[in-house]
């Protein structure tokens, strides 16, 4: 990706977006509906789109997907 | 952004057998309750300093500073969790619920531990190191030093000054927005819902200027 397109991408903002409140508010539930392989994509789309765009959620939902499935061994 | 609460919606509240037992032998007291509690600390701790490790070296954070920081996490999850216990209903696996709370202590104690480092100054604008932070390759610099000149135009121009505060600072300057959230006596949603209004407001300017697409669907 070059300059002009991650610029563009990064100021492209989705009006679907739940904002950090809502998304950490329902993390576990959406991580849970990841672990067991569900569509949690399509359930909670608002959620997807936040993690798509916020940094610091989603390296707290990479962080909670890798402890439940490391704890699923 | 879209209303508060309107992402949750129908979900069974009934939990699985595994985090139903969790609830009753916690909300007992006696020895099985704090066999139960010493278990589920062990685990956060162990979420804790796998995170604290992960994430430390890019703060500039390590050794026995780090592990404290693990340490009084998985304290405060634990505390959180148990004053918590009647919120949980069961829409997910007991302990993904608790993981979640030593997940967001370690966010929220890297964030605090941030403005510790002594190179770090919020009042710094170096503007110089944005075109590095998109890509942009030095070489080219023709063609996109017109399309960053009208960015930072319509950063000084349609910006509230806290949002052109909030953008400078993460974006231009690098600092993580819960690091931010912090130093301004904000929260991370106040500080991402700032960040989202000036992304719109500078989208929309450079496309009115025909430096980007019109199209602002938004979805990818």
């Amino acid at each position: 990706m070059n300059g002009w397109a991650a610029l563009d991408r990064f100021l492209r903002t989705d009006p679907r977006d739940v904002g950090c409140a809502e998304a950490m508010e329902m993390l576990h539930v959406y991580v849970d509906m990841v672990a067991s392989g569900g569509s949690a994509e399509q359930r909670y789309p608002g959620l997807a789109a936040h993690l798509r765009a916020c940094g610091p959620c989603s390296e707290d939902f990479e962080a909670l997907l890798a402890a439940v499935r490391d704890a699923e061994g | 952004m879209i209303p508060v609460n309107s992402v949750v919606d129908e979900i069974p509240a009934r939990p699985d057998p595994e985090s139903a037992e969790w609830i009753r032998v916690l909300a007992v007291a006696g020895p099985r309750r704090e066999a139960a509690l010493a278990r589920l600390h062990e685990m956060l701790l162990r979420i804790a300093q796998r995170e604290a490790r992960r994430r430390g070296p890019r703060l500039l954070i390590g050794g026995p500073e780090l592990e404290d920081l693990a340490y009084q996490a998985a304290a405060d999850a634990l505390m959180a969790i148990t004053g918590k216990l009647g919120q949980f209903r069961g829409e997910s696996r007991f302990t993904t619920w608790a993981y979640r709370f030593v997940i967001l202590e370690v966010s929220a104690k890297l964030g605090r531990h941030f403005w510790r480092r002594p190179d770090v100054r919020l009042e710094a604008e170096d503007w110089d190191r944005l075109p590095g932070r998109f890509g942009f390759e030095p070489a080219r610099e023709s063609e996109w030093r017109d399309l960053l000149a009208a960015l930072r135009r319509a950063v000084d121009t349609e910006l509230t000054a806290r949002q052109r505060e909030v953008f400078v600072a993460i974006v231009v300057n690098d600092v993580p927005l819960d690091a931010l959230a912090v130093r301004l006596g904000s929260n991370r949603n106040a500080i991402y819902k700032m960040m989202f209004d000036a992304r719109r407001k500078l989208r929309a300017a450079l496309a009115a200027n025909g430096y980007l697409d019109d199209d602002d669907s938004g979805c990818s």
